[in-house]
């Protein structure tokens, strides 16, 4: 079906549902805009198509907005509908009238089931980390083992039989060293289990770190300049509700961002990106590598750099560092990314400065300016594996028609799951709803 | 003449416990507790049954399990195996690689008494 001939197929269904809403008769509705009922008819039935003045006249009587009829409820929040009635075997054909006739309670459920699928997903993480953790499953074993011994000990000295005094004594003093085993054991692995707060329980260290540098807007001024107020360490001990592990996740990239800091200077940065706002320019001017120019453009402070940035870099298993996001748009870390974003060309291409449009799906999906590059580290000595790594800086489009003609547009998407492309070529798994042709 | 048990075990407190109810019962129990060196170990001296921990330092229970069924000499050697990991996929790994019997700690020592019969066929 083309996308024209759904559209008013779908105008024709919404006239009709807010008519039935409004316990308006067909020929009453007719009358008023000055058509016959049977013509009214056949527009509700998708068999005539419905504009101009017309639609202005229908749209008056039934209390809408033309764009309403024309164009339907919230394309997004129908595709956020769509994905949560996929998994419960609900008709989706419902939820384009559900966000038109109900949007407020549409979206509630949309964003309830947002949150399920945000839970879910924290829950396997915590499974996995339940499953995998070395700490957990050390202190697991200890308090086992500890219990086995006593079990058995106790077992043989309360059993009947008897037992000569050094038998006795020997498996009193076992039991006595396994109980403080246990007792140690048992203390680390409550420790081990005891949320640190209840809201962000589920979180892991990334999590934290990203929470804690969204705080912060990624730039910390202690950090700053010849003669820092503070070192990294003692930045990321003072931070707030962090456990160790992010704690540590923290300090490694305030490490960065020092060695950013102090070979790119916050106002020499600030003077380049304001006489050419182009990160690959900028990099040639300052006589640095493009890596540390866009992670240093992502972490200046307010009116210094790009108005509106986002950054996201990973290693070549495709993991995700500290992310910044842009407006909300970020590259998934739960699930698994789009792979046509451009920083994970760039893994493939070291050393090549990548510049692209990516452009989200759906008419008012968000296009951004990506900036990526790629490199290898080695080290720290000869025989060292190399580690593949890439970086993206994310920038909002300004307007520039001159610039953004000369960029070449990429289609990316949110990751299979949600991705509505269905002739995408780097597809990996069916979405959860089916393609819709207008969401393209 | 005593029949021979090796408990290949890495906690002196449980091999101390397992080898008195054993060796009460009338077994000869002999212990090990380095995985790196446990097949050796059963090769020199084959025991009618092997009591195998999952956890040993120098190589994993499995592992040396899975060497035992390679070779035709222990291949079919009754081996019990223990672990303080009772999830399934341990279970169904242990199973796999052919144990024949697999227990989860803390037992019972009526349990492995029960089963060390069982096992050694009586």
């Amino acid at each position: 079906m083309g996308l024209e001939r759904r559209g008013a197929r779908l105008a024709g269904a919404r006239i009709r549902a807010r008519r039935l809403d409004l316990g308006l008769a067909q020929t009453a509705l007719a009358q008023q805009v000055g058509i016959s009922a049977s013509y009214l008819n056949l527009i509700e039935h998708d068999r005539r198509r419905i504009g101009g003045r017309l639609l202005n006249a229908i749209a008056r009587v039934l209390d809408l907005d033309p764009a309403q009829i024309a164009q339907g409820a919230d394309g997004a929040l129908v595709g956020r509908l769509e994905a949560a009635a996929a998994q419960h075997d609900v008709p989706l054909a419902d939820a384009e009238v559900l966000a038109g006739r109900f949007p407020g309670w549409a979206g509630l459920i949309a964003a309830q089931a947002a949150r399920i699928e945000t839970l879910e997903a924290q829950v396997a993480g915590l499974s996995d980390r339940l499953a995998h953790d070395p700490e957990l499953s050390a202190s697991l074993h200890q308090v086992i083992t500890a219990a086995t011994a006593i079990r058995s000990t106790a077992s043989i000295l309360t059993g009947g039989e008897a037992l000569d005094r050094d038998w006795q004594a020997r498996f009193h003093r076992n039991i006595h060293a396994e109980s403080l085993r246990l007792a140690e054991s048992s203390r680390r692995l409550a420790g081990f289990l005891e949320a640190p707060g209840t809201s962000d329980a589920a979180l892991t260290p990334l999590d934290r770190v990203e929470r804690f540098l969204d705080r912060m807007g990624h730039h910390v001024a202690a950090l700053e300049g010849p003669n820092p107020a503070l070192s990294p360490e003692e930045v990321a001990m003072g931070a707030p509700d962090l456990d160790p592990a992010a704690r540590e996740v923290l300090r490694r990239w305030l490490v960065t961002y020092r060695a950013d800091a102090q070979a790119l200077p916050l106002e020499q940065v600030a003077q380049a990106w304001r006489e050419a706002a182009d990160p690959l320019g900028v990099a040639a001017r300052l006589g640095c590598d493009l890596p540390r120019l866009l992670r240093r453009l992502a972490t200046l402070p307010p009116g210094a750099g790009p108005a509106q940035v986002g950054f996201v870099a990973c290693d070549a298993g495709g993991a995700l560092g500290p992310r910044r996001a842009l407006d909300g748009l970020t590259l998934s870390r739960g699930a698994a990314a789009c792979p046509l974003w451009p920083l994970y060309e760039a893994l493939s291409q070291p050393g090549r400065a990548l510049r692209v449009r990516a452009a989200m799906p759906g008419e008012s999906g968000a296009v951004v300016l990506c900036h990526a590059v790629g490199w290898i580290e080695t080290g720290p000595d000869w025989a060292g594996p190399a580690r593949p790594r890439a970086a993206m800086l994310m920038l909002r489009e300004e307007g520039g028609a001159e610039t953004s003609g000369a960029v070449p547009r990429r289609e990316v998407g949110p990751g299979c799951r949600l991705c509505p492309r269905d002739a995408c070529p780097a597809r990996r798994e069916p979405p959860l709803v089916p393609v819709r042709s207008d969401a393209l | 003449m005593a029949r021979r048990v090796l408990l290949i075990e890495d906690e002196p407190n449980i091999i101390e416990a397992v080898s008195f109810i054993l060796s009460r019962a009338g077994w000869t129990v002999h212990t090990h507790s380095d995985g790196a060196s446990a097949v050796e170990r059963v090769r020199a001296h084959p025991p009618e049954l092997v009591i195998l921990d999952a956890m040993l330092p120098g190589r994993s229970g499995f592992d040396i399990l899975q060497e035992l069924r390679q070779d035709a000499a222990t291949r079919d050697l009754p081996v019990m195996m223990l672990t303080a990991r009772g999830q399934a996929r341990d279970r169904e790994l242990a199973l796999s690689l052919g144990a024949t019997h697999f227990m989860t700690k803390p037992f019972s020592n009526a349990e492995v008494l029960d089963r060390v019969r069982d096992l050694a066929g009586g």
